[in-house]
């Protein structure tokens, strides 16, 4: 089962959901998709066991054979080629790396070398299995690192997928392909205002979700009474707590500071684990409590 | 006319609420929210739409079945795994690059243009403010922001306003970088938390990468004095000014559900610590202390 830990907005607890969850699950594999700011490494410690480079293709242009027909430049739905009378210009940062250019040149001028966007480190921390992604400085390409870092995916094992904030093409790579995603929220006008559109990305990619409150006591009641009203299941309440607060600032994971929240996670999980069950035998999105 | 982006690498640390109060102290400003994906900047500012614009970017394949003689070159080159083995585009999968388009034997492919989200123009009490909302599970969320800058900079040229205050998207991707380039000052709010100190000097990086001039406030810092301290030390060694400390205070959550600018919620405390900041904030900009070097 792979269940992915997402929400609109950013700083709302995911890392903290995430963490906590993979530690109290049994067999857990935490996949830290967050990889323009990776911080599940920070509460989990883990001990590195092996790090790859990550690249993606870009054209390099062998000049002798090129004859500068503007191909290449022309299909480009990017951009990231410019023909001139005697030079070709590559762009790397707008090149996703569709080979087409090389793919479709005349002269077969082009070839595609790497171009390194990143790393992908997998390691061990307290029995939990440890991947994450770690984009370079500057890099503007994060969801191919998100693709990589997926790569490493165990199904044998409970996955737990800690993913960037926002609603766009990185959160996409991150949650897709998830049983079940976990949208972590906070009870003010700011996080209700995500949590919709958090709810619109999950609906569209047909997963099931839950939603998690965090300073479930600070704010209004709006989150609780859209949840009730779009029938959306609240898995679990973190109140505002300054120990909590603290621990956190520390780097220690919540069911460490707090050993009561491991009950807490380990029945989140089997609300999911049956979840998970209904919605595939029903196959359909709506679930019932 | 000066222009500030507001980072923090971090989500959650500050950037709308900041971001809002100064918009109510500036006398002279046009505001942008840069976080097209997940804007919360209007919540705080309550805009009256003045002008409406449909954001157009990239392109999905779709494939007429009635032509398509199923023979997978389509298949065979696309390397987004956008399609299917019945011949289905995975729109959220597919980036549009059109390969498969040009190589279909039989012409099957259409590119069709995505309509990828809006941008607005609008009057706030404050002045004028820029937004967007990018369609959901959208891409090109840096040619949006590209695109909102580019209005708020020329309105100000036009009105010659002082300053154009961008609040910038969480993490150090495409969105951030399209928000950062060519500011005279970038702001980060950070917290003294280890996840806050590590995703802060992660977008200092990309800040100096860019050659940014990059100046940092300590958000909540009393949640843990020992991590203020070492933010502070770490900020010193990398020549990178604290402009501010400030407090963890309740009234942020209130003025939030108010809906209101923490400054035009009260007057004390924080209020009035954020207010001493901005006035800190606007004589960095006017001094040469940005003057890129």
């Amino acid at each position: 089962m792979i269940v992915s830990i997402a929400s609109g907005k950013g700083g709302t607890g995911k890392t903290t959901v995430a963490t906590s969850f993979a530690l109290a699950t049994k067999n857990s594999q935490l996949i830290d998709c967050d990889v323009e700011e990776p911080n599940a490494h920070i509460f989990l410690k883990p001990r590195r066991e092996k790090r790859v480079t990550v690249s993606i293709p870009i054209p390099k242009v062998d000049l002798t054979k090129c004859n500068f027909c503007g191909k290449c430049a022309q299909i480009c739905a990017y951009n990231a080629l410019a023909v001139l009378n005697d030079r070709v210009l590559v762009f790397p940062h707008l090149c996703h790396g569709c080979g087409g250019c090389s793919l479709l040149c005349m002269q077969k001028a082009i070839n595609e070398v790497d171009k390194k966007i990143g790393i992908v480190e997998i390691g061990k921390a307290n029995g939990v299995a440890f991947v994450h992604g770690i984009l370079n400085i500057g890099e503007v390409m994060a969801p191919p690192l998100v693709r990589a870092v997926k790569q490493n995916i165990n199904t044998s094992k409970t996955v737990i997928i800690d993913a960037p904030p926002g609603t766009s093409c990185p959160v996409i790579e991150a949650i897709k392909g998830s049983d079940f995603c976990i949208l972590v929220t906070e009870p003010t006008p700011f996080g209700l205002n995500d949590l919709l559109l958090a709810v619109e990305v999950v609906r569209k990619m047909k997963i099931p979700f839950g939603v998690v409150v965090n300073r479930a006591d600070l704010g209004d009641r709006k989150v609780d009474t859209y949840c009730e009203e779009e029938n959306i299941p609240v898995l679990m309440r973190i109140p505002f707590d300054r120990e909590i607060a603290m621990s956190y600032s520390k780097g220690i994971p919540l069911v460490t500071a707090q050993p009561i929240y491991y009950r807490k996670f380990t029945n989140m999980f089997e609300i999911i684990k049956n979840h998970v069950c209904v919605y595939s035998s029903k196959g359909n999105l709506e679930l019932v409590d | 006319m000066k222009q500030i982006t507001v980072i923090s690498g971090k989500g959650g640390t500050g950037k709308t609420v900041l971001t809002a109060s100064f918009a109510a102290l500036a006398k002279n400003a046009c505001i942008v929210d840069c976080d097209v994906d997940a804007a919360d900047l209007h919540l705080l500012l309550h805009p009256k739409i003045r002008e409406r614009h449909v954001f157009r970017s990239g392109k999905t394949a779709r494939i007429d079945k009635r032509i398509c003689t199923e023979c997978g070159d389509c298949i065979d080159v696309c390397r987004f795994r956008a399609i299917s083995g019945g011949f289905d585009v995975d729109p959220i999968s597919c980036e549009g690059c059109t390969i498969c388009s040009l190589v279909c034997p039989s012409q099957a492919i259409a590119m069709e243009e995505n309509q990828s989200g809006e941008w607005y123009i609008s009057q706030t009490k404050y002045g004028h403010f820029v937004h967007a909302r990018l369609g959901i599970a959208e891409e090109n969320s840096g040619k949006l922001v590209m695109k909102i800058r580019q209005a708020a900079q020329e309105m100000a040229e036009r009105d010659r306003l002082e300053h154009v205050i961008i609040d910038g998207p969480p993490g150090i991707g495409c969105p951030v970088i399209a928000s950062l380039s060519g500011v005279d000052l970038a702001l980060i709010v950070t917290e003294p938390t280890m996840s806050g100190i590590h995703d802060m000097k992660r977008v200092a990086d990309v800040a100096a990468h860019f050659s940014v001039p990059t100046k940092v406030i300590v958000n909540k810092y009393d949640i843990n004095l020992r991590n203020t301290k070492a933010i502070e030390n770490i900020c010193q060694r990398r020549h990178i000014e604290v402009l501010a400390r400030l407090p963890f205070s309740e009234k942020v959550v209130q003025s939030m559900v108010r809906g209101l600018p923490v400054v035009k919620f009260c007057s004390d405390g924080i209020a009035h610590e954020i207010a001493d900041l901005w006035q800190t904030v606007a004589l960095c900009l006017t001094t040469d202390q940005t003057q890129r070097g």
